[in-house]
């Protein structure tokens, strides 16, 4: 087997422009979706850690769902099923508004958010109760308590956990591509059926994943050293 | 509700096996059979990839660290784009889908248990080497009869775990038009075009059964090796310390 690589399609700005349009939309949707994974993740983890059983419920639900569908599943019935619903004057606002990266941002974020909270909901499980008392007696609102005590020192804890499933959501920003969202492995598809340099493109676009998630990996170390609570 | 009823009236066969008697096998049997084998072919090469990994020698621990970092970082999708191409040009020949399918989830799922491995042998006290050692046991005989067993006993319920995401990674056939049960979901929805939101609530509920009670399956593991290992320990702390894991 011998294979003639030939990179001079990355010299053509045609080509480099199309790709560069790729990488943009795959930080876009990342981006987006861990932003709406974070929110989900502090929602319902503060929601399973309540009092109130409907509350613990609905966050128990919420997780098992999205852990045990394949997160294509979530984005064809977001993408599919859930647009089908929706009242025909949204339904034209969405299309018109890029309606595949909506959706696959929307399904990303629940989905990676479920797995998120259940990190934090780690961490916040590893802090004594002590400490919520010991606040609550201080005069904190259970909202403040959570704030100011109690998460701080969840999120030190679960930082790892964190960082792991932010690799994923960048990876998985990929699946995007099955319901055409412009990202890199889409535009990745594109330039291979344009120009049949299958190697090199996907050698690129490997690359250009690898170098990203490996950026996130060190990013978060970093992180996780910078926070961390030293002397004790 | 009707409208799933009569989905499933329609074409249970088809998501269950596929055109199985007249045509190619497909839908759920397929799913099983990838992530089935795919996690039995891919747990003896986890295995030597974590033993690589913890090995003293760089020339074995180096490669297989790569090999960790890579998977980590490229997304399984591109991983099935690059067997798609690479395997047929290596065999000289067509490949079935399936077979890049399976390919690709072995070497996906291989460094994912390498992960798991290395850590259920991580978790063991020291003490284990060093006693084996003492009593004159080999490199080989101390990893494969006194290490490996007990880290992978401990193992279970992570292996358990990670057999629920080799089901939920078979979806991705889908790109590749594996025949698996995404793909026939896909086609029944391509037939009937005006219930996108029933067919694909369906197609989660079966993934949601099956993923939800090896999960269930999991726990109940986990729960039951913690209370053996603390067994000799103190029996009734053990018991309360799960009780207390359950009830959260």
């Amino acid at each position: 087997m011998t294979i003639q690589l030939d990179f001079s399609l990355f010299t053509q700005p045609e080509f480099l422009g199309q790709v560069g349009k790729g990488l943009l939309g795959t930080l876009e949707l990342a981006a987006l979706a861990f932003a709406l994974a974070i929110a989900m993740a502090v929602l319902i983890a503060v929601m399973r850690m309540s009092n109130s059983k409907a509350c613990q419920a609905v966050a128990a639900a919420y997780v098992e769902y999205h852990q045990n569908v394949p997160l294509l599943v979530h984005i064809f019935l977001w993408y599919f099923g859930v647009a089908a619903l929706l009242p025909a004057g949204v339904q034209q606002w969405i299309n018109a508004h890029n309606s595949e990266f909506i959706f696959a941002f929307i399904g990303i974020g629940l989905c990676l958010g479920a797995y998120m909270s259940e990190d934090l909901r780690g961490g916040i499980r590893s802090i004594p109760t002590s400490q919520l008392e010991a606040s609550r007696a201080l005069g904190l609102s259970y909202l403040q308590a959570f704030r100011l005590v109690i998460l701080p020192q969840a999120v030190r804890v679960s930082m790892p956990a964190i960082i792991n499933h932010t690799v994923l959501l960048f990876k998985n920003t990929s699946l995007a591509m099955t319901v055409g969202a412009v990202e890199l492995t889409y535009v990745t598809k594109e330039v291979e059926s344009q120009t049949f340099r299958t190697f090199e493109i996907y050698l690129a676009s490997t690359v250009m994943y690898l170098g990203l998630s490996l950026l996130l990996m060190w990013f978060g170390a970093v992180i996780e050293n910078r926070i961390r609570i030293r002397n004790r | 509700m009707n409208d799933i009823i009569n989905i499933i009236q329609d074409n249970w066969e088809l998501l269950l096996v596929g055109q199985y008697p007249h045509g190619p096998i497909g839908g759920l049997a397929v799913t099983l059979f990838l992530s089935l084998v795919g996690i039995v072919l891919a747990f003896p090469l986890g295995v030597v990839l974590a033993l690589c990994r913890l090995s003293p020698f760089r020339f074995l621990s180096w490669p297989a660290t790569a090999i960790v970092y890579v998977v980590r970082g490229v997304p399984l999708i591109m991983f099935i784009f690059w067997t798609y191409f690479i395997v047929p040009q290596i065999l000289g020949r067509p490949v079935a889908g399936i077979t890049t399918m399976l390919v690709t989830l072995v070497i996906y799922q291989s460094a994912y248990l390498a992960e798991i491995v290395r850590a259920g042998m991580q978790g063991l006290p020291f003490g284990q080497t060093e006693a084996a050692r003492a009593i004159g046991l080999s490199y080989m005989q101390t990893t494969f009869k006194v290490l490996l067993p007990q880290a992978i006993y401990n193992m279970v319920p992570a292996i358990i775990s990670q057999f629920v995401s080799s089901i939920k990674d078979t979806a991705l056939g889908y790109v590749i038009s594996v025949n698996e049960l995404t793909f026939a979901a896909s086609q029944i929805n391509a037939n009937l075009l005006t219930m996108p939101f029933q067919v694909y609530i369906l197609l989660a509920s079966i993934y949601f059964v099956i993923c939800a009670l090896l999960t269930q399956l999991a726990r109940y593991l986990e729960r039951r090796i913690a209370l053996r290992r603390a067994g000799k320990a103190g029996a009734s702390a053990a018991v309360a310390s799960a009780m207390q894991q359950a009830n959260v």
